[in-house]
């Protein structure tokens, strides 16, 4: 195991995509078969408001077109979804301990200050929130268990998502490069 | 058929969320193993130094595809059990662009970043508090979007249903343009690294 001036063991090198690709697919694949549904991610933040508006205010989010999808005689928080980015968390900790990337950091290019980076990372999940909503489901939902399944608006939203982020990449560049 | 177990009733809700949080663990564990829990990894994608995010994507796409074409085939799994997210067009293309946009100002999307938040990324955490709030804040605006929410509605439907091509023919066309694909990244990322090589001399 190498080692770098603390002491620390050195991250580990990433896995090689295709290996890390037929992976995801596999466990994707277990999801299809297991339960008839695939993977997600931004569905488990709208049962988190869903909850957070139902505990503050229960008419109007009972009222809420939006929130009312979330909202049933369970506890909005007992989602399928919601237990799916739990284990999404230890799953991501467990590969980033067993590789030593674990540790408090900011991701940003040398011409970007940490404030600068992390307002940009709020505004940036901002807008995605938006998009994942009008889309029904984001890179997860919507790209990669729709795009298995052959479904005609996830592979019209898949090929908006490349088109979107080339289009402003240039613009906001100097975070990353 | 045997399958989707949950929709034939091997078990039951509490069950299917064990399951989920299992699922979910093999998902992180995969994101954070290809570098997705790094977001200058991610948004390399849109510079063409590391085409990571496209080959990943892809190649799980396709082995889930290859997947679920063949346990139907041999009659394992009912396809049409499968959950398929209605498509309303006009929404979904505006969406994607907003995502987009979205991924290359924050560095992730929602579960990544919660991949990148999971192993200390500080930038990964704020994009998920953002998207949190965004959230809220789409939910308490939802009704100014009511009208075209649903525009472009098209029901449940797939590529081969709605192009009238057959769903063999579109999955081997769809998997001859991922391994092109696949090439073309290889030749995209060194013909990049060529380049920076030289701007550095």
């Amino acid at each position: 195991m190498e080692s770098n001036v603390h002491g620390r063991a050195a991250p580990s090198p990433y896995l090689n995509p295709y290996l890390a690709g037929i992976g995801l697919g596999l466990v994707l694949l277990a999801a299809f078969v297991l339960v008839g549904r695939g993977l997600g991610a931004s569905g488990a933040f709208n049962s988190l408001i869903a909850w957070l508006v139902s505990s503050a205010a229960p008419d109007y989010a009972h009222s809420n077109s939006f929130l009312s999808g979330y909202l049933d005689d369970t506890h909005p928080l007992k989602s399928w979804l919601v237990f799916e980015v739990l284990g999404v968390m230890v799953g991501a900790l467990l590969s980033g301990l067993l590789a030593h990337r674990v540790g408090a950091s900011v991701e940003r290019g040398p011409r970007i200050s940490v404030a600068g980076r992390l307002a940009l990372a709020f505004a940036g999940g901002m807008v995605m929130a938006f998009g994942a909503a009008l889309a029904r489901g984001c890179t997860s939902g919507q790209g990669l268990s729709g795009g298995a399944l052959l479904n005609l608006g996830s592979w019209i939203f898949m090929l908006s998502v490349f088109g979107g982020g080339y289009a402003v990449a240039w613009i906001v560049r100097r975070q990353w490069r | 058929m045997t399958a989707p177990l949950y929709k034939l009733g091997f078990f039951g809700d509490e069950v299917s969320l064990i399951i989920a949080f299992l699922l979910g663990i093999g998902f992180g564990f995969f994101l954070e193993r290809a570098g997705f829990g790094s977001a200058k990894k991610l948004t390399a994608q849109f510079y063409f130094r590391d085409m990571a995010v496209f080959k990943v994507m892809f190649s799980a796409i396709v082995t889930a595809l290859l997947g679920v074409t063949y346990l139907s085939w041999i009659g394992f799994l009912d396809l049409s059990l499968v959950y398929l997210v209605p498509t309303y067009w006009v929404p979904q293309l505006i969406g994607g662009l907003l995502l987009g946009v979205g991924f290359v100002i924050g560095g992730y999307c929602p579960g990544t970043s919660i991949a990148s938040a999971s192993t200390g990324r500080i930038d990964g955490l704020i994009y998920a508090l953002g998207f949190t709030a965004g959230t809220l804040a789409f939910a308490v605006s939802s009704p100014l979007f009511a009208g075209w929410f649903e525009a472009g509605a098209l029901g449940q439907t797939t590529l081969p249903e709605s192009l009238g091509i057959s769903h063999g023919v579109l999955v081997l066309g769809v998997v001859v343009i991922a391994v092109a694909g696949f090439g073309a990244a290889t030749w995209v990322e060194k013909r990049f690294a060529a380049r920076d090589a030289v701007a550095t001399k």
